[in-house]
């Protein structure tokens, strides 16, 4: 083991890192550890060199915001970055580029995701929460609210924007839950899943190219086709990204946020006797469910920069986790506290800076429209057995969330 | 040369960070919210690049002439 001395003169060891994940959504108590004792600790990934792990809300927010800090040598092999699966990634995808090619990518579909534009997707959001719910009170209950509102919601409207035709949801849905996996899937598995999407968007991107709609894929196919603004490889990857991210997110936070709501008794009556508290509550609950299941993308230092005291020599990996800085006192008073009356939150769910998420005005308006719709139509819902919530995997939701009312 | 001015709309502006990194040059966060480190400035890709990239189109830029430049709605 890689043994440095720290800047209070003794030998610092390198942590075993991601953290064992709890059971439920909560923050790993190391982290809190750290947060409190030591914000800037080493870490050692199964495969690749050390790291730095950054837990304090002022150092993620330099980590991840400050141009000192790159993503792509994540993708160079001599580089050796810290990492959970034995092979550096062979493909780039937008989250691993920096500035200016990032800026190249993200501005063919910035446009798509903006608060005005989703603003426009609110009522088709609402007609697709409202057949839901009419066939979750047809059925009955107990009924289960990840297959019958979070996920189709989330799906829906992410092929929709995409481009996706319905009758091809029900497959890309398996081969996403393998790709966002670290250790639920073997690793063969969690590759074979990963190349069968790149081959179905491939197949996607042909099908545009025959017969151009007004969707996201079919802007991207133009982009390359006619103004070579992106390569054909970047195409299939932004869509992979957008298919999954657009999804496998919002999806488990719908049903992560009403698990919240359902144990905590008092702030569900809260919102239920204000509902004008529901965008604030979920900006709340977007800051305080660990949705992250996985160690994050690291960043490398190109300059020598301080963090709490640390100097991050150039060259070193650091790990920041929103989720974890979303819980620093210094910002967010009774940071274990769901409070829906915080003054400010100005919370890091979304992540910061360029990879700042791009779906996130999409993401608050489905969370928006599931949580009052739902609230609205059930005002006696209750969980109708114990919730179990997935694990091995990037983003972390229940596997089934049976409610009656 | 002909000179651009920027624009932030505080009120608008959810401080992600996105112009901030992109023109660092021309953007620093300031209790949270964007602010043009200089509203009268020489022309520059990246500050139409921030302009267009931002989820909020918090930013305005426009030419000498009162154009807007970005963004484009």
């Amino acid at each position: 083991m890689q043994v440095i001395t720290g800047q209070w003169g003794f030998a610092m060891q390198a942590r075993p890192y991601p953290f064992p994940e709890p059971d439920d959504l909560d923050v790993h108590e190391t982290y809190l550890e750290l947060q409190r004792d030591e914000p800037v600790a080493r870490v050692r990934l199964p495969y690749g060199r050390e790291a730095w792990l950054a837990t304090r809300y002022a150092d993620a927010k330099i980590v991840l915001a400050d141009p000192r800090f790159s993503r792509a040598p994540v993708m160079d092999a001599d580089y050796d970055p810290p990492r959970t699966m034995p092979e550096v990634p062979g493909i780039t995808t937008i989250l691993s580029m920096d500035p200016p090619e990032h800026t190249r990518l993200r501005r063919i579909l910035a446009k798509a995701f903006t608060a005005r534009r989703t603003g426009q997707l609110r009522e088709r959001a609402q007609r697709i929460v409202d057949d839901l719910l009419d066939a979750v009170q047809e059925q009955g209950p107990p009924a289960d609210l990840v297959d019958g509102l979070a996920m189709p919601v989330a799906i829906t409207l992410i092929s929709e924007m995409l481009g996706v035709p319905a009758p091809d949801r029900a497959k890309f849905r398996e081969w996403s839950d393998a790709a966002v996996a670290i250790t639920a899937f073997t690793v063969p598995e969690i590759e074979a899943a990963a190349a069968s999407l790149r081959a179905y968007i491939r197949e996607l991107v042909e099908d545009k190219r025959k017969h151009p709609a007004d969707d996201m894929l079919t802007v991207l196919v133009h982009a390359h086709d006619n103004d070579d603004r992106l390569t054909e490889e970047e195409l299939v990857s932004f869509g992979v990204t957008l298919l999954i991210a657009g999804h496998e997110t919002t999806g488990s936070e719908i049903g992560n946020f009403v698990h919240q709501l359902l144990t905590h008794p008092d702030r569900l009556a809260e919102l239920r006797a204000d509902p004008s508290l529901v965008p604030a509550a979920v900006e709340e609950l977007l800051r305080i469910t660990k949705l992250s299941g996985a160690p994050g993308f690291p960043r490398i230092a190109t300059a020598d920069v301080e963090l709490s005291g640390v100097t991050i020599r150039a060259g070193e990996a650091v790990f920041v986790d929103g989720l974890v800085a979303n819980r620093d006192p210094a910002v967010f008073p009774n940071p274990h506290e769901l409070d829906f009356h915080r003054p400010h939150n100005p919370h890091f769910a979304f992540g910061h800076g360029v990879h700042h998420c791009i779906g996130a005005p999409l993401a608050r308006m489905e969370l928006q429209v599931s949580i009052s719709t739902l609230l609205n139509r059930f005002p006696h819902l209750e969980l109708a057995d114990d919730v179990v919530f997935k694990k091995g995997r990037l983003v972390r939701g229940p596997e089934r969330l049976l409610v009656r009312w | 040369m002909s000179e651009w001015t920027i624009e932030v709309d505080r009120g608008a502006c959810l401080g992600t960070g996105m112009c901030t990194s992109i023109a660092p040059g021309h953007f620093r966060l300031e209790g949270g919210t964007s602010t043009p480190v200089k509203a009268d400035v020489d022309p520059d890709d990246a500050i139409v690049d921030a302009a267009e990239s931002c989820p909020m189109e918090a930013i305005l830029v426009r030419s000498a002439d009162g154009t807007v430049l970005a963004p484009q709605l």
